[in-house]
């Protein structure tokens, strides 16, 4: 069975070019980097040349990068860093919708003494700076808010957020995972401090990161170690990987506004076509302000998990905001902070594409798909009631 | 991705039973749309008072989808004092083992069954029962009590995958811990306060500890602890055994032996060995 992978934003294929970049790098070309000899220096070179390729996609300048072993690290490096630089201050801002990365750090630091502000965002997951504005103290330390939603793909204006925060002389993290290489983004014009993004988003293999550091921004390693970048990050650099993700980098920096337009055209074409043949659907999050490759849907009155199994025997592989695939007994917290209805949040499925998804794969999840909601609406008890009477919504 | 059984597989991709019984005899609702699965189950007995015909319609996850048409194969043909007397884990059996965290969707299947019968007798809707201790499932003590008995469970977490209590903002924790402990007529662990202990009481503490905890674990490696003397705080021991010879044997001593009576003792407690 062939199988069509729309579930981009929980990892990618790595690019066929990313893979033969890296190849050499685990036989012949194995040095250390840090090595005195030669055999260990062209490894080196090689690393720097990564190195200049991340910080040029989001217009840094090589020495503001630092590779780290995920997205998560890259959060929790810049976090811990700004709360152990700035000792006297106990106030952290985030929001409701974070990454697991970001939101379970800052809860963990919530209940070990520091104070956290997580914002609230509207139905459509959008937030309102001025509630941030008002948040903002002289104990803050950090504010750490995505740039992207990884669930419904909503963009948060993160131009006019860096500059409350930054005028506020607060340091600024942007959790940009899953932005970076969807949209054109540049440090130089926007004001963050602090800029995590993760390989296997973009093509590049699972288990490197980046975290971007403005010089000049107060910072202490999370890794001690070695002299490894710079002191800021100890132990030996995951030098395959780091180069596999230069490479992942220039071919996003290379293909970005391109590329966007057939995934868009996807993106689009798969959700109007659900919303045309099934009923009680609807996409979840500003359909305006939303990375290209990402739709959220909600089925009104079938679970997640349903779904997503049913797809699974067509070979579609897609995720879900239901409580029942993560092991939790509540959905997404990201879809509750919007105020997604019960009704919604438990059958919601998130589609993110990429690049490598055809139309043909789209047009096949168009034929499939609905007739799995009609079979899991038959068996459901709300579905016959809500012919007949509406069934309200359950809100939280 | 769960690691369903074939059977679950196949129950939820070909589940058996769908819709409604026309003229039901017994209707049994379970569930709601904000707790993410819902059940309706309905029978119809023969002349004989067997249950002729059983249908479902469920909202939920696959092993909802699946403990229902379980659960509407078990229970065609037996009579109601038989259907009675199945359980949450007769339909978990029934599919081969359903995972722990959702053993929740079997007692669905089995407190809509309850309903159903109770329905058909024309008992009144029970009133709920007990008090609600998960106030984000609306779980009362009498469920949870119910659920560590029948199924043995020891943990919160057990009660979670079982009930769904405490699922959801974990403030109820303390109260499920409470119950599971009566159940097993545990007395609360109330910690003694080293202020509280005499001198006396701290030597017999650490005999028992050693003892009971320390020496068996020591004796299966083939080593052993004596205690020589306790001063003050210092507890002086002699190794012996494999123990004795050992190069990890200050590992043991700070690691193992010192943590244990830190803990289950007083935290002041330094232990020092000596050598014969
Ligand atoms: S009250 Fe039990 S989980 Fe919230």
């Amino acid at each position: 069975m062939k199988v069509i992978y729309t579930d981009n934003n929980a990892t990618t294929q790595v690019a066929p070019e990313v893979l033969d970049e890296m190849l050499p790098y685990f036989h012949d070309l194995y040095g250390n980097p840090s090595s005195m000899h030669s055999f260990g220096g062209q490894v080196a070179r090689k690393l720097k040349e990564a190195r200049q390729k991340v910080a040029s996609l989001i217009g840094a300048t090589p020495d503001e990068i630092l590779f780290t072993g995920c997205g998560t690290e890259s959060d929790s490096t810049a976090i811990q860093a700004a709360i152990v630089s700035h000792p006297d201050k106990r106030h952290i801002i985030t929001t409701r919708v974070e990454h697991p990365a970001v939101k379970n750090l800052c809860e963990y630091l919530e209940k070990n003494g520091y104070r956290v502000t997580f914002l609230p965002v509207d139905r459509q997951g959008r937030l309102n700076p001025e509630d941030l504005y008002k948040s903002l103290s002289k104990d803050t330390a950090i504010v750490s808010i995505m740039w992207a939603n990884n669930e419904t793909g909503v963009i948060f204006p993160i131009e006019e957020i860096a500059q409350i925060v930054t005028q506020s002389g607060v340091v600024f993290h942007t959790d940009a995972v899953q932005a970076v290489g969807k949209i054109p983004i540049d440090v130089q014009k926007i004001a963050v401090d602090m800029l995590s993004l993760s390989g296997h988003k973009i093509h590049a293999p699972k288990g490197i990161g980046a975290l971007y550091v403005r010089k000049g921004t107060k910072f202490t390693p999370f890794l001690i170690g070695g002299h490894q970048e710079k002191g800021r990050r100890g132990g030996t650099e995951n030098v395959a990987s780091i180069i596999g993700l230069g490479k992942a980098c220039e071919l996003a920096g290379e293909h970005i506004k391109e590329e966007n337009k057939p995934v868009r055209y996807l993106r689009d074409k798969l959700e109007n076509e659900i919303l045309k043949r099934v009923p009680n659907a609807m996409v979840n999050g500003d359909r305006e302000h939303r990375l290209p490759n990402t739709t959220s849907i909600s089925f009104e009155y079938v679970e997640g998990e349903a779904i997503l199994l049913m797809m699974n025997e067509f070979g579609i592989c897609a995720s879900s905001g239901s409580a029942c695939t993560s092991g939790s007994l509540e959905p997404s917290h990201v879809l509750r902070a919007m105020g997604v209805p019960f009704t919604a949040a438990h059958g919601s499925i998130r589609f993110s594409l990429s690049i490598y998804n055809t139309e043909e794969e789209i047009d096949f999840i168009i034929e499939e798909l609905p007739p799995i909601i009609e079979r899991l609406r038959e068996l459901s008890p709300y579905w016959d009631q809500s012919k007949t009477a509406a069934i309200d919504p359950v809100q939280g | 991705m769960w690691d369903y059984t074939d059977k679950v597989v196949d129950h939820f991709l070909h589940p058996r039973n769908v819709g409604e019984v026309e003229n039901p005899d017994g209707i049994g609702e379970e569930g709601s749309l904000a707790c993410g699965d819902a059940l309706k189950l309905t029978f119809k007995l023969d002349e004989n008072k067997r249950i002729k015909d059983a249908k479902f319609q469920t909202f939920g996850c696959a092993s909802a989808i699946a403990s229902s048409s379980a659960l509407t194969e078990i229970v065609k043909g037996m009579t109601l004092e038989e259907a009675q007397k199945v359980t949450n884990d007769d339909i978990a059996r029934y599919l081969g083992g359903l995972p722990k965290e959702k053993m929740h969707c079997s007692v669905m299947g089995r407190d809509a069954l309850e309903k159903a019968i109770a329905y058909y007798r024309g008992e009144a809707e029970k009133e709920i029962e007990g008090e609600i201790v998960c106030e984000c499932f609306g779980v009362t003590d009498v469920e949870i009590e119910r659920a560590v008995r029948e199924s043995n469970l020891t943990t919160v977490e057990d009660v979670t995958d079982y009930t769904k209590a405490g699922g959801g903002c974990e403030s109820c924790h303390d109260k499920i811990q409470e119950i599971i402990d009566e159940v097993y007529g545990k007395p609360h662990v109330v910690r003694l306060k080293p202020a509280g202990l005499t001198n006396i009481q701290k030597i017999k503490l650490i005999e028992q500890t050693l003892e009971r905890e320390i020496k068996p674990s020591l004796q299966k490696d083939g080593g052993d602890i004596e205690l020589i003397d306790v001063d003050g705080n210092t507890v002086i021991v002699k190794l012996q055994g494999t123990c004795a010879t050992c190069v990890a044997s200050q590992v043991t001593l700070k690691h193992y032996v010192e943590a244990k009576l830190r803990e289950l003792v007083t935290p002041e407690l330094v232990v020092q060995e000596i050598q014969s």
